[in-house]
């Protein structure tokens, strides 16, 4: 989370975000654990197929940012077209 | 156990943290990749087989795999060849394969050792989690297939319009020249669709 707002870099956001998807999928597994449930580990499979969804379409974005701005600060793009 | 556990922990939050705290993106890439493995292994020891397999496989391997191709595409240039050279200094590969020993020496240890016998309390097996999936949450399993087919659309679309961003500069040059108006932009668009279909 911290890393999702100090960095300006595209890239280092997205590795934020796998770290973060990363981290409520450890949660739910040590819950499930826990309780000796197996639903756990059927949300960490969801989980799993949410990050590899977002990772698919962010670093195509990323792909995008950088083609048309030759840089991958994200305040580059802070403008919308209004 | 405990102690692998802690050992696995505590690699993991290090080297999140100095995911975090790279410049260069490669570096943060190998931090990331081994906070993934040690998370796997954290799994592991917690009873849950299955989901450590799915984190190096998918987590470590195919997504991580994803963004070195990125990275390696927004790299390319000439003064790429000279970055490797830095890339791979002592300084920078020796914190990493600290710890990466660290979890290979614990995968040895529960593979090998007593710990085989005493793994996982209340493991969950995969058994267990597949008719999870296609029992209670099977229309979960249908609503996560159909976020993978817009994700699969979505990032095709995208990677499509940064391909043909300098092409249509040099089509409108040539329509320009066949004295054609800005029309002929949507004809050639779904030409171009067609084609990709056919």
């Amino acid at each position: 989370m911290i890393g999702l707002l100090v960095r300006r870099n595209l890239l280092f956001i997205l590795m934020s975000l796998e770290v973060m998807v990363n981290a409520a999928g450890l949660a739910f597994v040590v819950a499930g654990a826990g309780h000796g449930q197996a639903d756990g580990q059927a949300m960490f499979i969801f989980i799993l197929a949410i990050a590899a969804a977002e990772v698919a379409v962010g670093l195509a974005l990323v792909l995008l940012l950088y083609h048309r701005y030759r840089t991958l600060d994200v305040d580059v793009a802070s403008q919308l077209r209004g | 156990m405990e102690g692998l556990f802690y050992m696995a922990a505590v690699v993991a939050v290090g080297a999140t943290l100095m995911m975090l705290t790279r410049q260069n993106a490669v570096h943060a890439l190998l931090y990331l990749i081994l906070s993934l493995l040690a998370v796997a292994v954290i799994f592991y020891l917690f009873g849950a087989p299955f989901a450590a397999a799915l984190e190096v496989i998918v987590y470590a391997g195919a997504i991580m795999v994803l963004f070195v191709f990125v990275v390696m595409l927004l790299n390319l240039g000439p003064r790429a060849g000279g970055l490797e050279a830095a890339w791979l200094s002592p300084t920078v590969w020796l914190l990493p394969a600290i710890m990466a020993a660290i979890l290979a020496g614990e995968i040895v240890y529960i593979l090998s050792g007593p710990g085989l016998r005493t793994a996982p309390a209340g493991e969950i097996a995969p058994v267990q989690v597949g008719l999870a999936l296609y029992g209670p949450y099977l229309i979960g399993v249908e609503l996560a297939s159909m976020l993978l087919l817009g994700a699969l659309v979505g990032a095709h679309h995208l990677g499509r319009e940064a391909r043909s961003k300098p092409e249509t500069k040099t089509h409108d040059v040539y329509s320009d020249v066949a004295g054609s108006d800005s029309g002929g932009d949507l004809v050639r668009a779904g030409s171009d669709r067609t084609s990709g279909a056919a």
